[in-house]
């Protein structure tokens, strides 16, 4: 089945939920209108359309704009060798949603690296702890208004953090410039 | 066996005396024998992994006792990226080892944190341990690292030990 006939298929299911796909470099996305209800979509997707592989779940921030969070979920069906891509958003005063580690476990490690770094909570999530940063940091340093230097925190048992010397950074790299001047790394205002 | 053969004690050899300061026997004792903890972090201990392999032949120096155990090594090699997760981890390590002890940094990040400015990274292993070389490099080669494990030698050699213990025994007078 051709992977528009599977959004199809998701489509007649759950109606207005799910949005027309958008084709982008021969990739197939689709948006999920209430966030609440991933659970049901993902579970029919691994049912009944073949998407036994969650290849990723990621998160994004969209700081200043409402809601706050978006949650992309790449599905992929080994058999049909189709992958599908669905996006469902969250506002920042709700900043929770359902868990799929029912549907696929490996879910359990992705949503627990999405709380760790973003904030965002998985109700019903076996075991919701940080992943990568220590269990006391007060941060979620993937937010954008997070410094990329750091804070300083003050927990000495457990894990002491100040913020990094930047030397005028974040250097920032123009793939495509035209002469190393302009491709190498350098600190840039939003301006130039 | 007859009474007068000769096994293997050469009188005129061993017969004599060599004179020289404790320091610089005991000195001589713990230089030739320093069992290094692989404190490998990232990438760089693949080139510590790479510098104990046969072709460096590190037991030229007998350093080639790497132990996973600090109560059994003497200087902690740090190579690799210390995370502020795993600041805390490498410090313990560190009070575990007994004394004399002695650090090497191995790399840029180990020794400032190298390329990552970042949040979740200490900006150098010198902010938690003292650190005695720093080996520069990203990552450095094993050749550098053997350099550093000699230079540490030579220092070794000039580290004072009788009058630290009397130091020691008689801190008040210090
Ligand atoms: S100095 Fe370079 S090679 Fe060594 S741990 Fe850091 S990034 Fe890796």
């Amino acid at each position: 089945m051709s992977p528009r006939d599977l959004v199809q298929r998701l489509r007649s299911r759950f109606g207005e939920l799910v949005s027309e796909p958008v084709e982008f470099r021969g990739e197939l996305t689709v948006t999920l209108a209430n966030a609440e209800r991933i659970v049901e979509v993902c579970e029919f997707a691994k049912a009944s359309l073949g998407f036994e592989m969650l290849l990723d779940l990621s998160s994004v921030d969209n700081l200043g704009e409402d809601p706050r969070w978006t949650l992309v979920y790449e599905l992929y069906s080994l058999a049909q060798r189709v992958h599908l891509r669905l996006k469902t958003s969250v506002s920042e005063e709700r900043s929770e949603l359902p868990t799929v580690s029912g549907v696929w476990r490996t879910a359990d490690w992705h949503e627990r690296e999405i709380y760790d770094m973003m904030g965002i909570r998985f109700r019903g999530h076996p075991d919701l702890r940080r992943i990568l940063m220590w269990e006391g940091y007060p941060y979620f340093p993937l937010r954008k208004d997070f410094p990329l230097a750091g804070k300083p925190t003050e927990l000495p048992d457990v894990a002491f953090t100040q913020p990094a010397p930047l030397e005028g950074g974040p250097f920032v790299t123009r793939p495509g410039g035209k002469d190393t001047i302009e491709r190498e790394p350098r600190v840039r205002t939003p301006e130039d | 066996m007859k009474q007068n053969t000769v096994l293997g004690y050469d009188s005129k050899i061993e017969g004599d005396l060599v004179v020289s300061r404790l320091d610089a026997v005991i000195n001589w004792f713990r230089k030739h024998s320093i069992w290094p903890m692989p404190m490998g972090l990232a990438c760089c201990a693949i080139e510590l992994m790479g510098t104990g392999a046969s072709r460096f032949d590190i037991s030229r120096f007998g350093m080639e006792v790497m132990r996973f155990s600090p109560r059994q090594s003497d200087v902690m090699i740090v190579a690799g990226t210390v995370t502020y997760k795993m600041a805390l981890v490498v410090k313990r390590l560190y009070e575990q080892m007994a004394e004399p002890k002695w650090v090497i940094a191995m790399g840029a990040c180990a020794s400032t944190g190298g390329m990552y400015r970042s949040y979740a990274v200490l900006q150098g292993v010198d902010r938690i341990l003292p650190v005695d070389l720093y080996v520069a490099g990203c990552p450095p080669r094993p050749e550098a690292l053997l350099d550093a494990l000699l230079k540490l030698q030579a220092k070794v050699s000039r580290e004072p030990v009788v009058s630290a213990w009397k130091r020691v025994a008689e801190p008040t007078r210090a």
